[in-house]
């Protein structure tokens, strides 16, 4: 008969809430991890938090497609990049958060050009610099190069893992990496010589 | 010579810095960081640069906001 045996689905209840418990308390080992990346992600720490309490509301609710063994950060981190790409349509966003424009890719290409002792030099800038003017240079990169630097440098996830959080191929991730990174430089060498 | 703009570090040094580089591209890295004096001072750099951007987000996040993701649990 297919009946089940009386005692298998509490049984099998049991089990599904200890999961969900596990689930649980293994993401919320994580919160400050995630909050950290949330943090650069966005302009404001309201906005952050905001962002955050959004994934944790959204990975409690769908725990059961997580899979077990599998990157849980990288996971929680793909609902939250996805959650601040949703803002970023709703919402009628500062300038930096607008998608990547020709522009940008022109300007960072433009920069990536920079070398030698030029570069040099500029390092030199960069490193006469304060944390306060890192976080702004960073709050003003075009988003698309923000999410990647972010992710890499603050997140200390590896390309594959960042890949698969913005939904890009990898080599993208590279590329706009060492864009990114250039623009920041970039903008920190200009604000080191004003 | 060790001034020239050095394409071969642009390409490598990335990947090096960020630990991506296969054990054989590793070594390549390393013995052209070894024979290359404008290399090896962009990878200090930047090597220190990481490091000052990593350091722009080690905040921990809020107490109350860790109560609030607690309250989450369940839903």
């Amino acid at each position: 008969m297919g009946e089940p045996e009386p005692d298998v689905a509490p049984l099998a209840i049991a089990s599904q809430a200890r999961d969900r418990v596990r689930f649980e308390e293994e993401a919320l080992a994580l919160a400050d991890q995630v909050y950290r990346v949330a943090r650069r992600l966005v302009s404001s720490r309201e906005e952050a938090e905001d962002l955050v309490q959004d994934t944790y509301a959204r990975a409690f609710r769908s725990w059961s497609s997580y899979t077990p063994g599998t990157n849980m950060r990288a996971w929680l981190l793909r609902i939250l990049t996805n959650l601040n790409l949703d803002r970023g349509r709703k919402v009628q966003r500062t300038p930096d958060l607008q998608p990547l424009e020709e522009s940008d890719y022109y300007l960072a290409n433009k920069f990536a050009e920079t070398q030698g002792e030029q570069a040099l030099e500029q390092d030199r800038a960069v490193e006469r610099l304060s944390q306060d003017s890192v976080v702004t240079a960073l709050s003003s990169l075009p988003h698309d190069f923000r999410d990647v630097v972010v992710l890499v440098d603050i997140g200390e996830f590896a390309y594959a893992d960042a890949a698969q959080i913005l939904d890009i191929p990898i080599g993208t991730v590279m590329s706009r990496l060492h864009r990114g990174r250039r623009l920041l430089k970039q903008r920190l060498a200009e604000e080191a010589v004003a | 010579m060790s001034h020239d703009p050095c394409d071969k570090c642009e390409e490598l040094l990335q990947g090096y810095l960020d630990r991506e580089l296969s054990a054989g591209e590793q070594a390549e890295a390393e013995s052209h960081l070894d024979g290359c004096d404008y290399c090896r001072r962009r990878y200090r750099f930047e090597e220190s640069f990481r490091r000052y951007v990593r350091t722009t987000s080690m905040e921990r996040m809020p107490p109350e906001l860790m109560l609030k993701l607690s309250q989450l649990r369940g839903s």
